[in-house]
């Protein structure tokens, strides 16, 4: 000890010199840092209400709820986030797990309320006096708990695909499906926007735990044609995937095709069940395609006969006889038939009602009788001379190259459509030009611009890197023949617009700007018509029409209270719809058979 | 008064190795230091049983602040684990961050990047500093300087302006998650950061002129509180209690870990283990913590990514294993043992806080024979944080 100890204490007193550091007025000259975690935003519009940030709030402190104002719609889920300020330990986890970045943070952190419920609010719904400030937390950049990019799936390249109709996919390793479906957050946005609502997030964690029988039997349960959706399924759930807002949607097609192709078919009848004990109940079906087999597949469960009556030689229907081997493998679609038929439904291919069995002796002999007749007739454009022989259908040719039914292999073709069949039909032509004629010579004339055809993306990029021709914008005005009759060309002119003011179809054309586009064979794809003359003429005059469709009730029962329609017939082309329409009549019609009502009809 | 071994003056053990004391005899006297005690550190007690005014025994009761924290973890996915630790400390909550990512990390075969590591290692220094600052007042504090724990607040609080600016939060920053960091530093703040180390170093001048060259804080901590060298050991002391007494036991050069190899530092000794020894190291050590975050700021990596792919943390596993991870902290080696079964929640987590060593087996010894009135400051010596006792 030292004099020093004794005197240095005293140096303290030189503070009263100093200005203090207290800040006066800390309520508002003290701003939150730029990056501080303050109380929540969210943007109304940009959020889909998946509902991630519950999920990932280990507080428990959100909760999604319905909000004024804010709709349930294709790929939001209507929901927002109220936030419990009790529970908020303002980690920002929300944030960062957030798939649309709606959800950031503010950096305001007073807030006086003399109301403690005031503190559960919904950001960005509830008025908050923070809802503008621009500081304040944000995901930063790269800074993902979740992956963005989906795993590529291998294809085949475009100069070996050309010389064959094997399927372009390969289909994902189990490392790659697992790496996938590690990505999908299970928010279920999707199972609201599949037309059959397939437990997606459930399938895709049997994928990620390699259960791939529990994901089969859960794939199954609302599908039977997942052989096919597998495959070339429109996926409307992956256009509302979560995912899709800041990366990639999930590949939920392809992860369904993965537990399909992971279990063996033998093990298929095992894992979905046998029926029901036996109803004693009748159901004839017309149509063995999507939709007819899969109300097969649910009434035969149920416990009622099934007896499907098929003009064709093979039952899948479009699926079959319209989608190219390359998409769908026929093996693929067989295993769904094959399947549905294992469980007893009884089919009669090659037989046609109308001509070979009417529909009055099916409405005697059964309890019900469904119609999935498809849309089996290719629209003709009616333009001039398109009346020649070289002027086909794309669902004609479609289904003579299925059939192995023999044509004459153009050598140089325009298809005249924008959508998933044109591409079709002129990838399958390009395939068997290839082969024949060692050349593809095929030409794609739509009215669209390529931006909006209605085929997929992807269909036109492979068809581009096939060698196909697209040529947007033309309008067909006629065929070109020459003096000894043959077909030498299509005439186009440039599209100005397609649409009136009223969204109804009135193209207007350049008709200077014309193009002849020189061919052998000219092939329509502009859409497909149903054919009904199978009804008779007694009963299309009992039935009720509605803009040439047979109109239907909301379970698909049509005016006739012994007959329903379901598939592409009533909802327009689409294999998923197809399926749901099947599982809705074949719901209806149990309901109706079960009860005494069927016999009560009978008897009178 | 330092611990007496020969026992035979004071109170025997019985047969059930209680010592026996005769509190209807008169010259006993219960007395409960906490848990609402101003020189209690925390939310903890001390029921001291004193002869006149010495104390001859001490039995520490923790328990108010239990939460549960290992057994929340339980039933938390990995990432849901992640706000939870900083609150196991207080004072300084970065190293439950680190320690618990780091063990994340390695169970789940996890690189985290170069830059991720060096911002970890400056928020790990910055956070000493803290809990220095907040010891030297509290210290002062114990022995009637109130005013030295306003000086050091003040800097304190300036160093969670910094870290407001760099991690969004001032005291749960919740910022080192497993994969690596939030964010990198924000700009300017290498000039801000140098601010504020430069007011800590003149604080630290002054403290050092009104706290240790003082002489009553001298009478009363130099010789007092000593913990035998050979004592270290089998109590489990670590960090600057275990260096005050001329041992070099510091993890961040014994295993270490991050980037403090690169770093050139020495872990500062003391010799004579007693309140003043330690309460001198750790001003040095606030010194030397001020050298690192300049080091780290000068040799850090200014761009790359701060954070590595994770798996999607929504549905997390982590094949089965246990790994014990360990940090420098303030108070010593500060540890997470976790094991994992391969689900998605930690089998168990264990933290291993330097304070339940420190403010329960080593204080009971070492409170035998002191002065009620040092009863404080031998506590705050021993620099304990109660939260960390009961996870």
């Amino acid at each position: 000890m030292s004099i020093r100890d004794l005197l240095s204490p005293f140096t303290a007193w030189k503070y009263l010199l100093k200005n203090p550091v207290t800040i006066p007025d800390p309520l508002n000259d003290r701003p939150g840092s730029a990056r501080y975690r303050g109380f929540h935003k969210n943007d109304n519009e940009k959020c889909i209400g998946c509902g991630t940030c519950e999920a990932i709030c280990q507080n428990g402190a959100i909760d999604m709820l319905p909000v004024k104002g804010t709709a349930t719609q294709e790929g939001d889920s209507g929901l927002r986030p109220r936030i419990d300020y009790g529970r908020c330990c303002w980690c920002a986890l929300c944030v960062d797990v957030c798939m649309t970045g709606s959800l950031t943070m503010s950096n305001e952190y007073k807030w006086v309320e003399s109301d403690p419920d005031a503190f559960r609010f919904t950001p960005g719904v509830d008025e908050k006096f923070w809802d503008n400030a621009e500081l304040g937390y944000q995901r930063p950049e790269d800074h993902r708990l979740v992956e963005a990019k989906r795993v590529t799936m291998e294809e085949m390249d475009a100069d070996t695909r050309i010389n064959s109709f094997a399927e372009i996919v390969n289909g994902y390793s189990i490392e790659q499906a697992k790496l996938e479906a590690d990505r999908c957050v299970a928010c279920g946005i999707c199972i609201a926007t599949c037309p059959t609502h397939m437990a997606i997030p459930d399938y895709i964690d049997a994928v990620r735990e390699g259960n791939y029988e529990r994901g089969l039997k859960l794939l199954y349960e609302t599908n039977p044609f997942s052989n096919v959706c597998g495959r070339v399924c429109t996926r409307k759930c992956e256009s509302a995937c979560a995912s899709r807002h800041e990366g990639e949607p999930i590949a939920i097609r392809w992860l369904k095709r993965h537990i399909i192709d992971q279990v063996p078919f033998e093990k298929y009848r095992e894992i979905i069940g046998e029926p029901d004990a036996p109803t004693g109940k009748k159901v004839a079906i017309i149509g063995a395609g999507p939709a007819g087999m899969t109300a097969a597949f649910d009434l035969v469960r149920m416990g009622h006969e099934v007896v499907v009556y098929e003009a064709k030689a093979a039952a899948g229907g479009m699926t079959r006889y319209g989608i190219p081997e390359y998409r769908l493998p026929y093996d693929a679609l067989d295993r769904d038939i094959e399947l549905i038929v294992s469980l007893g439904v009884k089919v009669h291919y090659n037989t046609r009602i109308g001509s070979d069995i009417a529909m009055a002796q099916l409405e005697q002999d059964f309890d019900a009788v469904l119609l999935a007749i498809g849309l089996q007739e290719g629209r003709q454009t009616r333009i001039p001379k398109s009346e020649h022989e070289k002027v086909y259908r794309a669902v004609d040719l479609l289904d003579k190259i299925t059939s192995e039914e023999a044509f004459e292999l153009p050598h140089c073709a325009v298809v005249i459509g924008g959508g998933n069949v044109a591409m079709d039909i002129a990838r399958s032509l390009a395939r068997m030009q290839k082969q024949q004629y060692d050349q593809v010579d095929v030409v794609v004339t739509a009215m669209e611009d390529q931006q909006h055809f209605m085929a997929d993306a992807d269909e036109i990029k492979e068809a581009l890197e096939e060698g196909i021709i697209i040529r947007d914008n033309c309008g067909p005005q006629g065929c070109e023949i020459d003096e000894s009759g043959h077909l030498i060309g299509l005439k186009t002119w440039k599209v100005l617009s397609i649409l009136d003011e009223n969204n109804r179809f009135a193209p207007t054309y350049d008709d200077s700007d014309e193009t002849i586009h020189a061919c052998d064979t000219v092939i329509e794809a502009i859409g497909q018509f149903s054919d009904t003359s199978l009804l008779g003429e007694e009963l299309t005059e009992k039935l009720e029409w509605n803009r040439g469709r047979i109109d239907i009730d909301s379970n698909g029962r049509t005016s006739e209270s012994w007959l329903w329609s379901a598939g592409d017939c009533v909802s327009g082309p689409d294999v998923v719809h197809a399926v749901a329409d099947g599982h809705r009549v074949a719901s209806s019609i149990n309901s109706y058979i079960s009860s005494n009502e069927s016999s009560i009809d009978k008897q009178s | 008064m330092a611990y007496q071994p020969d026992r035979s003056q004071y109170p025997q053990p019985g047969a059930d190795g209680k010592l026996d004391i005769d509190l209807t005899s008169g010259k006993y006297l219960k007395l409960w230091q906490g848990p609402q005690h101003p020189g209690i550190t925390g939310n903890m007690a001390v029921e001291l049983t004193v002869c006149g005014d010495e104390v001859v025994e001490g039995k520490v009761h923790v328990g108010y602040l239990h939460r549960g924290f290992e057994k929340l973890m339980e039933r938390r996915t990995f990432i849901q684990c992640f706000p939870i630790v900083c609150r196991i400390c207080v004072p300084e909550p970065d190293f439950n961050e680190y320690c618990y990512a780091a063990a994340v990390e390695e169970l789940a075969g996890i690189e985290i990047p170069e830059q991720a590591r060096w911002i970890r290692a400056l928020i790990l220094e910055m956070g000493r500093i803290n809990s220095f600052l907040m010891y030297c007042g509290g210290q002062a504090g114990s022995y009637g300087m109130g005013v030295i724990s306003q000086w050091t607040t003040y800097v304190r609080d300036l160093m969670l302006d910094r870290f407001e600016e760099l991690t969004g939060a001032r005291i749960y920053h919740m910022f080192i998650l497993p994969g690596g960091v939030r964010d990198t530093l924000p700009e300017g703040f290498a000039q801000r950061m140098e601010e504020t180390l430069r007011e800590i170093e003149i604080t630290m001048k002054d403290v050092y002129e009104t706290m240790y060259c003082n002489a009553v804080f001298k009478k009363r901590t130099v010789g007092l509180g000593v913990i035998d060298p050979e004592l270290l050991d089998s109590y489990g002391v670590t960090g600057p209690n275990a260096r005050a007494a001329g041992v070099a036991k510091d993890v961040r050069k014994d295993q270490p870990y991050l980037i403090y190899p690169e770093l050139d530092f020495e872990p500062i000794l003391g010799q004579d283990s007693d309140i003043y020894t330690r309460a001198d190291l750790r001003r040095q050590d606030i010194l030397q913590s001020v050298d690192l975050v300049r080091q780290i700021l000068a040799k850090m990596p200014k761009e790359g990514p701060v954070m590595s792919k994770l798996p999607n943390v929504l549905h997390w596993k982590i094949p089965r294993g246990e790994t014990y991870i360990r940090g420098e902290c303030s108070r010593g080696e500060y540890g997470y043992y976790l094991v994992t079964d391969g689900s998605g929640f930690p089998r168990r987590v264990n933290v291993r806080g330097p304070s339940y060593t420190h403010a329960m087996s080593l204080l009971e010894r070492m409170i035998v024979n002191i002065n009620i009135a040092d009863v404080a400051g031998l506590m705050v010596s021993l620099h304990t944080y109660p939260p960390e006792i009961e996870r």
